[in-house]
């Protein structure tokens, strides 16, 4: 592989690696949204540091974008103290406006410079090793790279020093204002950190893949675990796979790596989604249809139980009365039947009547005194 | 330019037309989503039509804008048919299905869409207007499609209209009446979905969210009625659009769909301020009057009181008195001057105050009803 391919690639794990980490608490919150939110948002961040600094290029950028971020936090937060919209329309209201007069301000006073709208929506992966971080004269590598890496190790620090309040925060805030932490606190201080993220990788990715890489690998790696810290492993790992998957993707069809790098990274979602061992479509299938059998199984024990030793027996251990009187279709009734006697719970005895087994009789009547 | 001249062109007559019909049908089909707090719902279905409207140009080979449209509606459609089944099957939220369709999707269109571009044929120049929106660009014949397409899914709202309200404010109740509120579900996604893909290209996948969810949020401040948010949705959706493309070509270089968005904001803004009943202006006019009507019921309560500790019950009483027995909540002098324009106070000398007799009564009306023994004993010994 040639150079600047490696370092594409470098950049993409460390940007999915830095999204992935604050991505699980947007997830687990239900503030997902927040990160297109920010992620658009702070165009306008961008083009008015712009306008004031006149460098493209320089440091206080990335910072005036990061607080139009909280800016969208803060003005969200207030529409919905008013009580007078929801919150899924507070962030609908708030993030459009501050879009439009970011596109608005470039329309009119930074046509001519390179700072045009697609770039900022789409990214261009393929123009990042351009832009170089020079120390003292040595090519140290891509810029966009230093700067995600340094990003990756402030929100790596962040989760190490806060874990216990953030994981506290999120799954019990009323415990956590009552044990003395501040929740506003802490979520103001997370919220800016999801900010500074998505200004240091939307500059790299594009907004669209910024929001696929937060949502996308903590959504997939919770439909694998249930512990917190698995969780920020699992999603760490997804968004490496997704990143080199894209690359390979892109690379194949000659597409956009930003757009290949989301589809991969739905890609490992749906497979989750499909064959998560707990909570995948398959294994949840595969259990309801298990649990089917079985309730009609412990059925049939009640249903003999229920009638052992009383006149009507005879007539009601027939398999051909099964049919009417548990409403069973004929084949399903003869597929539970079979399965009964393979199990153990009844036995044949002449013709077509059955009888339970001991065993048999122990789970009706551990079915009935359960209810 | 002046306004029989603007209003000549006819470019920008066409463009205004669009936009306001644009305006009006997305603001009502909108308002809907908003009720249903699906307001984000148009953000990721917006996001998810563009593979359609890719696809429907490499199947088609045709950039007529009722073939894109339908593309853009079928992708759509299978979007939030994905949130859907994410959020029933498994225990990811709402918002992060969402999330998840609205990038991925777009990551998608994005794909196809630089594929098309590395074909030879260039004629495929021009599909990306629908990520930023060209209303500047629009023909009389995407006018014609756009209010086609509008009145068919208004038509659709109309006509469901009952089930619809079932289904915004009491599901249940609807279902126990025999309605299939899983298929009213489905017509009114369909609706939001055409309301959503008719905007694309004038607007842009971005702003069209705000398209869709701005106008219900303002209409919702000025009415509890669901028939008349509608209506006004699609008047402030209308104004908006109608203004946006007239303020952008009168300025220059003034993007159409940003302008559009912007004036909405502003009619939302002003909205969320000056509605009457639910505005928070109005609202902070009430709790401040409010408050000046308790502090005066205090304050006639301790004359009332201090009243009581006198045989001669014109004896005043000084500012300093009722200034201490307030504790510091507020002057007592402003609520002075209000029992006194109500008649039920006045001012026995400079600084001293006692009440008038029709003070009196009405501090014995509200006050004694539920007035502590020793009370009794002191009017007893009067």
């Amino acid at each position: 592989m040639i150079q600047p391919e490696l370092e594409i690639l470098a950049i993409a794990i460390v940007v999915a690696v830095a999204c992935a980490l604050p991505g699980v608490f947007l997830v687990l919150r239900s503030m997902a949204l927040m990160s297109d939110a920010i992620s658009h948002s702070i165009l306008l961040g961008i083009v008015l540091g712009f306008l004031f600094v006149g460098d493209i290029g320089s440091p206080l950028l990335i910072l005036a974008a990061a607080a139009t971020g909280v800016v969208t936090v803060v003005l969200v937060e207030l529409l919905n103290q008013t009580r007078l919209v929801k919150e899924d329309a507070a962030i609908g209201l708030v993030f459009p406006v501050l879009f439009s007069i970011g596109v608005i301000l470039i329309a009119r006073f930074a046509g001519n410079v390179h700072l045009d709208t697609d770039a900022v929506l789409l990214g261009e992966l393929v123009f990042a090793p351009f832009e170089r971080f020079e120390l003292a004269g040595a090519d140290l590598g891509p810029r966009v790279l230093w700067v995600m890496l340094v990003i990756l190790a402030l929100n790596a620090a962040f989760l190490g020093i806060f874990f216990k309040e953030l994981k506290l925060t999120t799954f019990d805030a009323g415990l956590a204002a009552a044990l003395g932490f501040s929740p506003a606190l802490v979520h103001y201080l997370f919220m800016s950190l999801v900010s500074i993220t998505a200004v240091g990788a939307f500059d790299a990715v594009g907004s669209i893949l910024v929001v696929a890489m937060m949502i996308g690998p903590p959504a997939t790696a919770y439909l694998l675990t249930d512990r917190l810290s698995t969780m920020i492993a699992l999603s760490a790992v997804v968004g490496v796979v997704g990143a080199a998957a894209g690359y390979l993707l892109s690379s194949t069809l000659d597409a956009s790596i930003a757009g290949s790098m989301a589809v991969a990274i739905g890609l490992c979602f749906a497979g989750a989604f499909a064959f998560a061992p707990e909570r995948g479509m398959v294994a949840v299938r595969r259990r309801r249809e298990r649990q089917r059998w079985e309730f009609a199984e412990t059925m049939l024990a009640i249903h003999l139980f229920n009638h052992e030793s009383l006149p009507e027996h005879q007539e009601e251990s027939r398999v051909q009365h099964l049919h009417e009187h548990l409403r069973w279709e004929e084949s399903f009734a003869q597929r539970v039947v079979d399965r009964a006697l393979d199990h153990g719970v009844v036995v044949r005895a002449n013709h077509d009547r059955l009888e339970l087994t001991s065993a048999g009789r122990h789970t009706a009547r551990r079915a009935i005194s359960s209810l | 330019m002046d306004l029989a001249g603007l209003f000549g062109d006819y470019t920008l007559r066409v463009v205004a037309l669009g936009s306001a019909i644009l305006g009006a049908a997305s603001g009502a089909l909108g308002s809907l989503a908003v009720l249903r707090k699906q307001s984000l719902l148009g953000d990721a279905i917006s996001h998810a039509a563009l593979p359609g409207i890719v696809l429907a140009f490499l199947l088609t080979g045709s950039k007529a804008t009722l073939v894109l449209v339908l593309g853009a509606a079928v992708a759509g459609w299978l979007g939030t048919l994905a949130v859907i089944a994410i959020v029933r099957n498994t225990r990811v939220k709402e918002d992060s299905g969402l999330g998840i369709v609205l990038s991925v999707f777009f990551g998608l269109g994005l794909v196809l869409l630089t594929y098309v571009q590395t074909l030879p044929d260039a004629s495929q120049a021009g599909l990306d207007r629908f990520l930023f929106g060209q209303a500047a660009t629009m023909l009389m014949q995407d006018v014609t499609v756009i209010a086609a397409l509008g009145s068919v899914a208004v038509v659709l709202m109309l006509l469901g209209w009952k089930e619809i309200k079932l289904l915004a404010f009491d599901r249940t109740f609807g279902a126990s009446m025999g309605i299939n509120m899983g298929r009213v579900d489905v017509l009114l996604t369909s609706i939001i979905v055409l309301a959503i893909v008719i905007g694309l290209q004038t607007v842009g996948v971005v702003l069209m969210s705000a398209m869709v969810v701005a106008p219900g949020a303002a209409a919702r401040q000025w009415t509890d009625r669901m028939e008349r948010m509608v209506a006004i949705a699609a008047f402030f959706g209308a104004v908006a659009g109608l203004s946006g493309a007239v303020l952008s070509s009168t300025v220059q270089r003034l993007p159409t769909g940003p302008t559009i968005v912007l004036c909405l904001s502003a009619i939302v803004l002003v909205s969320l301020l000056f509605a009457p009943n639910r505005g928070i202006v109005w609202n902070l006019v009430r709790t401040h009057k409010q408050r000046r009507q308790l502090r005066a019921d205090a304050v006639l309560a301790d004359l009332y009181s201090l009243a009581g500790q006198h045989l001669d019950t014109s004896h005043g009483h000084s500012i300093g008195a009722l200034e201490a027995m307030r504790m510091g909540q507020g002057s007592a002098r402003r609520s002075l001057s209000a029992l006194r324009e109500r008649g039920w106070a006045r001012e026995t000398r400079p600084g001293e105050w006692t009440l008038t007799p029709s003070g009196m009564e009405e501090a014995r009306r509200r006050f004694d009803a539920g007035a502590s023994p020793d009370e009794h004993e002191a009017q007893e010994k009067r």
